[in-house]
């Protein structure tokens, strides 16, 4: 494979600094030589590739907004936006992941967790020795979870968790859940750890999206977790979308990974494939859908930077994260459809990344809130009319 | 122990080679820069003998402001202070001039080594390493495939054509390192963060001097398109024909 060109039509590059280049740079060179020559078998295996968690870690990808205090690196919001970007180059299971781990554990851990809850489990997730999942989704609620039928009874000091969560990423490997559950008529955090007595987290198969990446459904069968199991500083719906929230951000970052890959393979094709006796890329319709794609991740490049200066000045909205995740998975997906037409044959085979980044941001531009939720997000903002039911 | 690695802002590989308006100097458009090959293998022998015998590690280059990006990345990776001898024209120096510019640096930071690269990339002159050694007054081991210091001396592996060549040197001494060293190292997100607090210090170099001049520059002549004289056997007599009556090399 030849090395990533990144498209960077209008220098953005200079507006970044020596910190975040180098952060983009570390995790890029690392998933050219580490990851990539992995990825298309697991794919096609339908596995993650647990050994290289250990990397991972040592990188620091895990959280890389959390303080040092509590093992993160402490970095930028741009440069971790630059991070996801470049794990979803490698593939939206490595960026999954890393995002589940980061924002929806870590996170909601660091955001509404005791300083107990803090000192276990935010060392141990940096380091890549506990695995974290988020169990918000389940069988009957996926854009509704406020429907969620999961519930926490009070049982002296503790409580008794019941119900059943879906599409769970990670879930089978993880150490320790962050299930979302009804307690007391309000929706609260728990965190539950693999091993305990009525929860299980087998595996979903058959899936043919987002391969390289485990998801579970999370069984809890009358679970009984200590009072210290509860997140003590964040209840309501809020709590589990403060966290998308997080996750979304990245993942505005992470649909441009994909398809700056896919923009780069096709336009290296397109340049060598001859047809008619001249390059493919030398055909008006051809130079015209890689002039549209190009244009869109450019805009794309250009919010995601934008949304990141706003989220570090604290100015960051979650309407405009919708705005950011809608469009660039978006893109991601149309980029990612182009190129692999313009790849011919070649483009339906895994020996190329086109189609598994195709098949992938299927499933992103499901999860995280799909396309059309976000849609009605960005009109209840702009109308102030909710249009959800 | 005070370590110290120089290294060289060089074009990345992928950098064509174009001849300026000048006719005397590259035209840089479109290149990217990096660190040249064989420093990167000197920083880290610099961080490994300071991991394994104490003291710091300072990066040292002659070249422009924009080095400061491949001197964070070092200091990322563990360094713990730069120096970039400002220099408006690095690619007008001459090995001589570079070397005696870094010696007056080296002597200053009062160093016990100095790791450099076996060559810079760019212009292939494996010179500086040996001649700041000469400015400097100390041993030099050149090509140095494995290393071994313990207290005010070392022993050093060079790869030559004849073999391989074990060496004994005292300290001080400036060590330039080959491939198979060692593999450097990445930097982490901690590191980069870390690097942001360490210092990188611009000065002027000292005047090194009179110094060679490049009158003018001229590309290889392209190479003409080969010619398929045949295939698969049935072309081996025409090929033997070509070899002896026209390349005249049979
Ligand atoms: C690979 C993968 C990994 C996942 N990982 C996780 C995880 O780690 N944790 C977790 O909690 N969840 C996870 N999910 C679940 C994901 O978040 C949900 O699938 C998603 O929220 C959509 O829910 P649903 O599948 O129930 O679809 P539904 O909510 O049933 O939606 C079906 C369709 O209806 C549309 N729709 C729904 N409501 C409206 C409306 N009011 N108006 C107009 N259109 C509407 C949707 O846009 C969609 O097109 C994952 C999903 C996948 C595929």
């Amino acid at each position: 494979m030849q090395p990533f060109r990144q498209l960077d039509y209008v220098r953005l590059d200079d507006s970044l600094s020596n910190e975040e280049k180098l952060a983009r740079d570390t995790v890029r060179d690392w998933v050219s030589e580490r990851f990539l020559p992995l990825v298309a078998e697991h794919f096609e295996a339908g596995t993650f590739p647990m050994e290289v968690v250990p990397e991972l870690a040592d990188l620091g990808v895990f959280g890389p907004t959390i303080p040092e205090e509590y093992g993160g690196p402490g970095l930028n919001n741009v440069a971790a936006g630059l991070i996801y970007q470049e794990m979803e180059r490698g593939d939206s299971g490595l960026r999954s992941f890393v995002s589940v781990q980061g924002g929806l554990v870590m996170y909601p851990i660091f955001a509404y967790g005791s300083e107990e809850q803090k000192r276990r489990w935010l060392p141990l997730m940096a380091k890549g020795q506990a695995i974290g999942c988020f169990g918000l989704t389940e069988p009957d609620f996926g854009s509704n979870p406020g429907g969620m039928l999961t519930t926490a009874k009070k049982d002296g000091t503790g409580w008794v968790l019941n119900g059943r969560k879906m599409w769970i990423t990670n879930g089978t490997v993880a150490d320790v859940a962050v299930v979302w559950a009804r307690a007391e008529g309000k929706i609260r955090g728990f965190l539950v750890e693999q091993g305990t007595k009525g929860f299980s987290a087998p595996e979903q198969k058959h899936k043919w999206s987002l391969r390289a990446s485990v998801t579970s459904e999370l069984v809890l069968e009358d679970v009984k977790v200590p009072g210290s199991a509860l997140l003590p500083n964040g209840e309501g719906l809020k709590a589990p979308l403060g966290c998308l929230t997080q996750a979304r951000y990245g993942i505005a970052w992470g649909a441009l990974g994909a398809a700056l890959a896919c923009f780069d393979e096709g336009l290296s094709y397109a340049k060598q494939r001859i047809v008619f006796d001249k390059p493919l890329a030398g055909f008006q319709i051809p130079q015209q859908k890689l002039a549209n794609i190009a244009t869109q991740i450019t805009l794309g490049q250009l919010m995601a930077l934008h949304l990141g200066r706003l989220k570090d000045d604290g100015k960051l909205t979650p309407a405009m994260v919708s705005m950011g995740k809608r469009n660039n998975v978006h893109l991601a997906l149309e980029t990612a459809r182009v190129v692999r037409d313009l790849m011919g044959a070649n483009g339906i085979s895994l020996e190329y990344q086109v189609g598994r980044h195709l098949c992938n941001l299927e499933s992103v531009i499901t999860y995280e809130g799909t396309h059309d939720i976000h849609t009605l997000a960005i009109g209840q903002e702009l109308t102030g009319i909710q249009a959800f039911r | 122990m005070k370590i110290v690695a120089t290294f060289k802002r060089v074009p990345t590989t992928e950098a064509q080679a174009k001849v300026g308006g000048d006719g005397k100097t590259l035209d840089p458009a479109g290149w990217q820069y990096m660190a040249s090959f064989y420093d990167e293998i000197a920083v880290e022998a610099a961080l490994q003998t300071k991991e394994k015998h104490g003291g710091d590690v300072t990066v040292l280059t002659l070249g422009p402001s924009e080095a400061s990006k491949e001197v964070r990345e070092f200091l990322a990776r563990g360094a713990d202070s730069g120096v970039i001898l400002k220099d408006a024209d690095p690619a007008a120096r001459d090995p001589r001039w570079t070397a005696k510019a870094l010696a007056a640096k080296v002597q200053a930071l009062g160093a016990d080594v100095v790791f450099t690269g076996r060559v810079a990339t760019d212009r292939d002159n494996a010179a500086v390493g040996p001649m700041l050694a000469t400015y400097l007054g100390w041993a030099c081991v050149t090509e140095v495939v494995a290393l071994e210091i313990s207290g005010a001396a070392g022993t050093a592996q060079r790869e030559t054509e004849h073999g391989v060549e074990t060496v004994a040197f005292s300290l001080p001494a400036v060590i330039t390192c080959n491939k198979g060293l060692n593999e450097p190292r990445r930097p982490n997100l901690k590191g980069i963060m870390a690097a942001k607090s360490k210092p990188i210090a611009e000065e002027s170099p000292s005047d090194a001097g009179a110094q060679a001049v490049v009158l003018s520059v001229e590309l290889p002549p392209a190479r003409k398109a080969g010619r398929i004289v045949g295939e698969g056997l049935a072309g081996v007599p025409a090929l033997v024909d070509a070899l002896k009556n026209e390349a005249k090399i049979l």
